[in-house]
């Protein structure tokens, strides 16, 4: 058995590298003068193209780096937080209270998920300037709007399994809606909502149009500030644009080294559902 | 119970719903009245019915990033599920390091769109830097291009889909169909293929409105060049209405035909996926 | 534990974002959309500046190469639109006219040298140019000496000055290039960038001369070459094989074998400049900063001198460098009273008083065409040196026809045709018939 495994574990191990290979080649170049990137990007540093960290600097000054860093991390962290929370509880009402509103309430998310955002990227931009919500605060609460559907999809499928006999009980033992749904269902949910966390934090934290479009001028996030650095009257530098690529990478792959068992969990159980 | 719970309509859905409402239902809507309206910001539109719609389908570059969109939808889709389901298969077998492999495959899914544009700019630059030419010289290149970069994000993501459907096969029937003597090939036709249709019909749907909708890494790889031979839907659109001046309207209504195609590819997924769960 | 990471991540996103720019901004505050990313930063220096000496805020944001308009068309929508932006020329105006405001009062106008040169309609005054810029070959006076003492040189000329046609430029280019080993350099021209987004040198700035002769033909007396190439419906691309001699001349010379000039950007031509391994590039006198700013760099700045792009057209022994502008500075009509005095103000501030003034000059490195700069307040690095040189010479200056291209889509599909012509895939014909197809479906939008 073993034996017959050996040619499978080469081959993996062969695949392995090429998956690989792309990210290594990258952190490579960023140790290399910005002339010497294009021109030879499979050749490791010597001493005339070995550049140091002077990439990294450059990069980080160029695109004010630490502040894109910081303003992905807030949006993402804070957006993926509503987009738990507040639709488990619309997900809640819409299963247990069965009327026409709430089918239609049902229906109305379920659509927005299959709608591209290029349907509404100029209009939402303008809605949100409108009520000023074009700033990092107010995107929160523009990805609690557009990304609810999915959760509320995932939510409403989720809370049709738990049996109601629980909240029966519940209520005969006097307890009110609310204080029930924070004890009882949302520890419950806890699962799936993880997955919606993985799910969303994942779009969030890559998500480049809207946030352009929203606050792109004023606040950069990171796919933005990599985006960006491509401009100015042809003057791209290649030197700072790989070090950029390897500090965008490098939270993602920590996040996911750190918990890998949830995402691949989630997104698993995201896909099944979804 | 549920008239009580009524009563917290307020709590429970006002905050989901009014954001809802802002971020969605009134941009779709004014979306939709735009595709039929000539205007550069909002407040100065103009009705002009149909007409956006015919230019959209007069527009040769419109019709051509379709083309183009389809064409790469249909490659991805069927070669991203071949060599997802291959690896799963592999993993499942009983290998020594089996969770790295799943771990390395899946990581580039997490890096983003832009991102992953530009590494495999360099490195198809880099690759092609030998025969004297870039990845800009023929729309093929970034074709095969694009195709290499959502395999190289997208399978990871549908190999976990299939492992997780390939281990829910209960292991007796596999044993089961072996003692009957069917072979490893004829397992996989007559047993597992049929037990993970389910994660079939998921990934292709996944990878389908995936690739349909790309944009970040069209923009970052190859950004339509040359001559916008190589641009998608969702990038034709954005370069219409962004930077044609007098063509908001028409890309909007390109945008309203864009929807209307992945609503359809999203309304079918929900009815195969219904009719599957009614099955069971 | 959830809680204690909140708090963690918390304090890093607020550490480390920008807090200071989380304000809202006030209703008359000046709002200016910057067309240059080179000086993005000078320009932020500008904003403090004005802010300690006036108390007043002005807010500069600045576009990407290549998104300008995409930028504008985004920000304009919005309640706290741009209340200063750029447009380039009777084209962008034609597009931004709805959002110009009349500038015929304003100080600035009547400080202008010339005032024919703002953008009018009508009595109203709407756009004005803030720089003259010029551009042409740029080239590295130490390598043509250095060719010029070689004893099997094959041209008789002893100095690059004395190249006044394509003709003798041919000559000196291929026997350049074929002693490019002798010479120390990778190739005669820098590499010809044909990246998406890096064209403009070649399908807005060198195909501004064949259509700068193609309408000069039969001008009549109140007619410009660029006011009649914006009546044409319809071009024939005449002088399309003196575009094509220049073309080849830049491709088959250069640094970079032409299949891989896909991928090359502006900034990399100018770096090969910089580190001596070309003797010339096609760019203005905006390029200087990018030739100082790269490390290693071995050009002296006496050594750097600009010729006019010949193309083999009749009569170019006479011909100057290409000087004009597209960058015409509009205020927006829908901003509030309040932001447009502000805007005008601040505008009034950095082209007439001495801080402003110098910052224009020498910072920014803009030749300001008004009557408020005197003539040592003029740019002083050696490029804008060179093309007041030329200026201030009998040679005829080239206008910048190119203000009348039909649309920024009518230059991509010059460029893109121009790449697939380099690296091989398109004939001459091909190109020539795209670009006679193009301005006539542009044109008629």
């Amino acid at each position: 058995m073993k034996s017959k495994n050996l040619p499978i574990t080469i081959f993996l191990m062969g695949l392995a590298i090429l998956f690989v290979a792309p990210v290594i080649i990258v952190l490579i170049n960023s140790f290399k003068g910005q002339f010497y990137i294009l021109d030879a990007p499979f050749k490791l540093p010597d001493s005339s193209t070995f550049f140091g960290i002077n990439n990294y600097i450059s990069g980080i000054e160029k695109t004010n780096f630490l502040s894109a860093f910081g303003y992905s991390l807030f949006i993402t962290v804070f957006s993926v937080l509503a987009i738990i929370f507040f639709p488990a509880m619309t997900s809640w009402y819409i299963a247990r209270v069965k009327n026409a509103f709430t089918k239609i309430l049902y229906y109305g998310f379920i659509l927005s998920m299959v709608i591209p955002f290029q349907m509404v990227m100029f209009t939402m931009a303008k809605t949100a300037n409108v009520l000023s919500l074009d700033n990092p605060l107010g995107i929160i609460f523009i990805y609690l709007g557009f990304g609810s559907g999915l959760s509320i999809f995932m939510y409403t499928g989720f809370v049709k399994s738990i049996p109601k006999e629980i909240e029966e009980a519940a209520m005969i033992d006097g307890c009110n809606p609310v204080k029930m749904f924070f004890s009882i269902i949302f520890p419950i949910l806890k699962p799936i909502a993880i997955t919606i966390a993985i799910l969303n934090a994942m779009w969030i934290w890559n998500d480049y149009l809207l946030p352009l479009l929203l606050i792109g001028n004023d606040y950069k996030t990171i796919p933005i500030a990599v985006q960006y650095l491509r401009g100015g009257y042809g003057s791209v530098d290649m030197g700072a644009m790989m070090a950029l690529l390897v500090l965008s990478i490098i939270p993602i792959i920590v996040f996911y080294l750190i918990s890998q068992k949830y995402i691949i969990e989630g997104v698993v159980s995201g896909a099944v559902k979804g | 119970m549920e008239n009580s719970i009524k009563k917290y309509f307020p709590l429970f859905v006002i905050p989901t719903l009014t954001a809802f409402i802002i971020s969605f239902f009134i941009p779709l809507i004014m979306g939709i009245y735009l595709s039929f309206s000539e205007f550069t910001t909002v407040s100065d539109a103009e009705f002009t019915g149909f007409l956006n719609y015919i230019k959209a389908f007069s527009n040769k570059e419109f019709l051509d990033s379709l083309w183009f969109t389809v064409k790469f939808t249909v490659v991805s889709v069927v070669t991203i599920n071949l060599f997802a389901f291959f690896l799963a298969l592999l993993l499942t077998k009983n290998i020594r390091g089996r969770n790295v492999f799943r771990t390395v495959f899946f990581m580039p899914n997490l890096i983003g769109g832009i991102v992953l544009g530009y590494i495999w700019q360099l490195i198809i630059n880099g690759v092609l830097l030998n025969f004297g030419v870039t990845i800009t010289y023929k729309a093929s290149y970034g074709f095969w291009g694009l195709v290499i970069l959502s395999n190289w994000q997208m399978i990871g993501y549908m190999m976990v889909i299939y492992i997780a459907g390939i281990q829910n096969i209960p292991t007796e029937l596999i044993e089961a169909a072996k003692i009957d003597g069917a072979k490893g090939f004829q397992v996989l036709k007559n047993v597992t293929l049929p037990l993970v249709m389910p994660s079939v019909t998921i990934c292709l749907f996944l990878t389908l409105s995936n690739s349909f909708k790309m944009f970040d890494q069209n923009l970052a790889l190859t950004a339509g060049a040359p001559a916008k031979q190589t641009q998608m839907l969702a990038l034709d659109i954005y370069n219409t209405f962004y930077g044609t001046v007098g063509y908001e309207g028409v890309g909007q209504a390109k945008a309203v035909i864009f929807s209307v195609i992945l609503a359809s590819i999203g309304i079918t997924q929900l009815y195969f996926t219904r009719r599957r769960e009614i099955e069971h | 534990m959830i809680k204690r990471l909140l708090t963690v991540i918390l304090t890093v996103a607020v550490l480390t974002m920008n807090t200071g720019c989380m304000k809202k901004a006030s209703s008359g505050e000046v709002y200016f959309l910057n067309f240059k990313p080179e000086v993005a930063s000078v320009y932020d220096e500008i904003a403090k500046v004005y802010k300690n000496e006036t108390g007043k805020d002005v807010k500069i944001v600045t576009a990407a190469s290549g998104t300008y308009e995409q930028t504008l068309k985004s920000e304009i929508a919005k309640s706290s639109a741009p209340t200063i932006f750029q447009v380039n020329g009777p084209i962008g105006f034609a597009s931004w006219e709805k959002y110009c405001a009349d500038l015929k009062d304003t100080a600035l106008y009547n400080n202008l040298n010339d005032k024919d040169v703002a953008i009018t309609k009508g009595d109203g005054v709407y756009a004005i140019p803030y720089a003259i810029e010029g551009y042409g070959i740029i080239y590295n006076d130490a390598i043509m000496r250095k060719y010029f003492s070689l004893p099997n040189k094959s041209t008789s000329l002893t100095d690059a000055s004395q190249i006044d046609s394509f003709e003798k430029l041919k000559e000196i280019v291929v026997d350049m290039q074929s002693k490019k080993k002798e010479l120390g350099i990778e190739g005669v021209f820098a590499s010809t960038s044909l990246n998406a987004g890096e064209q403009w040198r070649w399908q807005t700035h060198l195909a501004n001369i064949p259509f700068y002769y193609e309408f000069k033909e039969n001008l009549k007396e109140d007619e410009t070459t660029v006011t009649k190439g914006l009546d044409k419906k319809e071009i024939t691309f005449k002088f399309a094989d003196n575009f094509k001699n220049i073309f080849d001349l830049y491709i088959n010379n250069s640094v970079t074998d032409k299949k891989l000039l896909g991928s090359k950007s502006t900034s990399d031509s100018m770096a090969e400049f910089a580190l001596g391994k070309c003797a010339m590039v096609q760019n203005g006198d905006w390029a200087w900063s990018q030739i100082k700013n790269v490390d290693g760099n071995v050009v002296k700045e006496n050594d750097i001198k600009f010729l006019p792009i010949f193309t083999g057209i009749e009569g170019e022994e006479n011909q100057g460098l290409c000087v004009g502008t597209e960058n015409y500075i509009a205020v927006n009509k829908n901003a509030s009273d309040e932001a447009k005095k502000n805007s005008i103000d601040f505008l009034e501030w950095l082209y007439t008083s001495e801080t402003g003034k110098e910052y224009v000059s020498k910072r920014l490195g803009f030749n300001a065409p008004f009557k408020s700069f005197s003539e040592n307040e003029r740019p002083d690095d050696p490029l804008s040196r060179e093309v007041i040189k030329w200026l201030d010479s009998d040679k005829n200056n080239i206008e910048w026809t190119f203000l009348s291209f039909p649309s920024d889509e009518f230059k991509n599909y010059f460029g893109d045709v121009l790449l697939q012509y380099t690296q091989g895939n398109l004939n001459w014909n091909d190109v020539k018939k795209t670009v006679v197809e193009r301005w006539k479906s542009e044109s008629n939008k």
